[in-house]
């Protein structure tokens, strides 16, 4: 071998590079857009930011991690009103309390990953559901924040939000179109964050790990991969994401309920359909899927539960006939990988040089 | 005494979790399968025994009767054609179709019924009572728990005595040696599934007489049924009634002591009885 034609291992590809300029170029746009767009678009564009976010999280859980959780709206509740708690309990401001309601959802992702972690495959998936009824039921109980009927953000923590002001001057709008850009920027930055931070897992050591185990899970241990330790350090990552996206929610809705914010449609079944019609264990997945869910309900939602029943029986048709999802469909076809993890080994030799 | 009430109440409303559950219990032994749709198919099928008492005046009993051959066939064509396809070492398949099949239940339900609440009218029968050794119980939950407890030594008797219930046997410990003995797992897994609908079927009387339902209620009955299972144990029928009874016993002392606390008393128990044995009390099967 020549010297400087040394194999390496990349992991970068032109797709990547190119789709790495498109979303700056999407962020800056999103960030100016309130600009120009009207209050119902940047609603539309939260709900579908928030749930990309979700659904990007559950991936990494259940995709990547092989940890299928059916109770992943313990730790958007449990941030909910964390959140909740610190703006009407403390008088805290409702954005610095968003960050409580992720550190709440890891405290308690600590007792429920020492229970469920006991239970194998199916066992696991009942077992986080029941824990977020338990959380449901239990969050009920407290008077303070409203109990089972719940409660809203009172006015005055609502309308001095940091930020607002400054908001409300730089585009000339009301107070609660104020509001929703506020939310709507920082769900942008959260899921630039969530997005950038799983790639950037992935890439690394976390990621291989991560494919090992899925791939063999004993061939993964003979090389001294610490399984357990992984499955916590993805748990723990995935509630902390998720009670952040929960608290951010509640920022902007301004109006909690025990039944809506613990809701398994809302925000495990919604989510986990995003992910599963966009394709599983991919980053592009999630975001086709979020696409395809809000069509879907921009479409059809005039007809009410016929939009369910068509999201519903989607699902299955694509379990069954194309399993990795309209991404894998389109990877497969394309060979496209717009966010590439997969490490290739390239050098002289194997490009068929010399 | 009124302590003994209690209890019994709660052993009463156990048999109705375990007929919930027995379903369940019956494809999750033999196929590990996750029917996350299990509820809804409960609150379908009371629907459809409702539409044959008020479409032709029958007798709820009668109308179990002729629902249950439909049902049947609605079990075998989901699992030839559907499940079959997805089941495999990969829990996620199924349970994302199931999840689906759930969904879409509860609001094809919701488009056909409305969100009403509804209940199958059984006349007297409905308050009766009878009174055991001071105790007074309602003959609805009795009648409840005993067809729970024979759907459970039928279920038995053909897991243990019939070739059908060797062959469902022998697909559960090991579906490709099984296969090699020139069994089909896939017309076994389709037999089973068409059994656990008939279950299902008896489960839905029983849902729709004793109480209201609407086609929400699904998730939260399969909550309670999956309990039962994994406390009982993988693939153990009486296992499955155990767990309903001790689901049952913590609701109704939970309610006892505070109506809010019906519920979480049940999960609770079933989170105890999990952190003490991760696999359930008596357990069958390997999993």
């Amino acid at each position: 071998m020549e010297k400087g034609q040394r194999m390496k291992i990349v992991t970068r590809t032109r797709a990547g590079t190119i789709t790495g300029l498109m979303v700056v170029v999407l962020v800056l746009a999103g960030l100016a857009l309130p600009a120009v767009a009207p209050r119902s678009l940047i609603q539309d564009l939260f709900f579908i930011l928030t749930m990309l976010s979700l659904a990007q999280v559950w991936n990494l859980l259940a995709g990547y991690g092989g940890l299928v959780s059916v109770g992943q709206q313990a730790f958007v509740g449990i941030g909910a009103y964390a959140m909740f708690a610190m703006v009407i309990l403390f008088g805290w401001d409702p954005v610095p309390a968003v960050l409580v309601g992720g550190v709440a959802a890891v405290i308690l992702a600590v007792p429920t990953a020492f229970f469920a972690f006991r239970l194998q495959g199916a066992y696991f998936a009942i077992g986080t559901w029941v824990i977020a009824e338990v959380t449901r039921l239990l969050v009920a109980q407290w008077k303070a924040l409203g109990g089972g009927t719940g409660t809203s953000l009172p006015r005055e923590a609502t309308s001095d939000i940091m930020g607002v002001e400054l908001i409300r001057t730089l585009f000339d709008v009301r107070e609660a179109a104020a509001r929703d850009i506020l939310a709507y920027w920082l769900a942008l930055i959260l899921t630039v964050c969530i997005i950038g931070g799983i790639y950037w897992l992935l890439k690394n050591r976390l990621g291989l790990a991560l494919a090992a185990v899925r791939d063999n899970t004993e061939a993964a241990r003979s090389v001294g991969i610490d399984t357990t330790r992984l499955k916590w350090a993805v748990f723990l990552i995935a509630a902390f994401a998720t009670g952040l996206i929960g608290a951010l929610i509640y920022v902007q809705t301004a109006r909690i309920s025990p039944d809506a914010a613990f809701s398994l449609t809302d925000w495990t079944a919604y989510v986990i359909f995003i992910v599963v019609i966009g394709g599983i264990g991919t980053l592009e997945g999630p975001i086709i899927g979020v696409i395809v869910f809000f069509v879907l309900q921009s479409a059809l939602s005039d007809y009410g539960a016929w939009y369910l029943l068509t999201l519903g029986l989607l699902a299955i048709a694509v379990m069954l006939f194309a399993p990795k999802g309209l991404w894998g469909l389109i990877a497969a076809r394309t060979g496209l990988r717009l966010f590439p993890v997969q490490r290739r080994l390239v050098g002289h030799d194997i490009n068929g040089g010399k | 005494m009124i302590w003994v009430d209690t209890v019994v109440q709660g052993v009463l409303l156990g048999g109705l979790y375990a007929l919930f559950a027995a379903g369940l219990s019956l494809v999750f032994g033999i196929m590990r399968l996750v029917n996350l749709a299990h509820g809804d198919m409960i609150v379908a099928a009371a629907f459809l025994i409702l539409l044959l008492v008020q479409g032709l005046g029958l007798n709820p009993f009668l109308a179990a009767l002729l629902a249950a051959p439909a049902m049947f066939a609605f079990g075998w064509l989901l699992q030839r054609f559907i499940l079959n396809r997805v089941l495999g070492k990969d829990i996620l398949p199924p349970l994302l179709v199931t999840f689906g099949l759930s969904v879409a239940l509860q609001n094809g339900m919701l488009e056909a019924f409305s969100a009403d609440s509804r209940r199958i009218p059984i006349g007297p029968l409905e308050s009766a009572s009878v009174s055991l050794g001071g105790i007074t119980v309602g003959v609805m939950p009795l009648l409840t728990f005993g067809s729970a407890v024979a759907v459970i030594v039928v279920l038995n008797q053909i897991f243990y005595r019939t070739a059908l219930g060797r062959a469902f046997r022998a697909t559960s410990d090991d579906p490709v040696t099984a296969s090699l003995m020139g069994i089909n797992p896939r017309g076994i897994f389709a037999m089973a599934t068409g059994l656990a609908m008939v279950v299902v079927t008896i489960a839905a009387l029983y849902l729709g007489m004793r109480s209201n339902f609407d086609p929400s209620i699904g998730p939260a009955r399969l909550i309670y049924a999956f309990e039962a299972v994994i406390i009982g144990g993988l693939g153990s029928l009486w296992g499955t009634l155990a767990g309903g009874i001790i689901i049952g016993v913590a609701q109704t002392l939970g309610a006892a002591i505070n109506p809010e606390w019906q519920i979480l008393a049940g999960h609770i128990a079933f989170l105890v009885v999990l952190v003490i044995r991760p696999r359930g009390l008596f357990p069958r099967a390997l999993d």
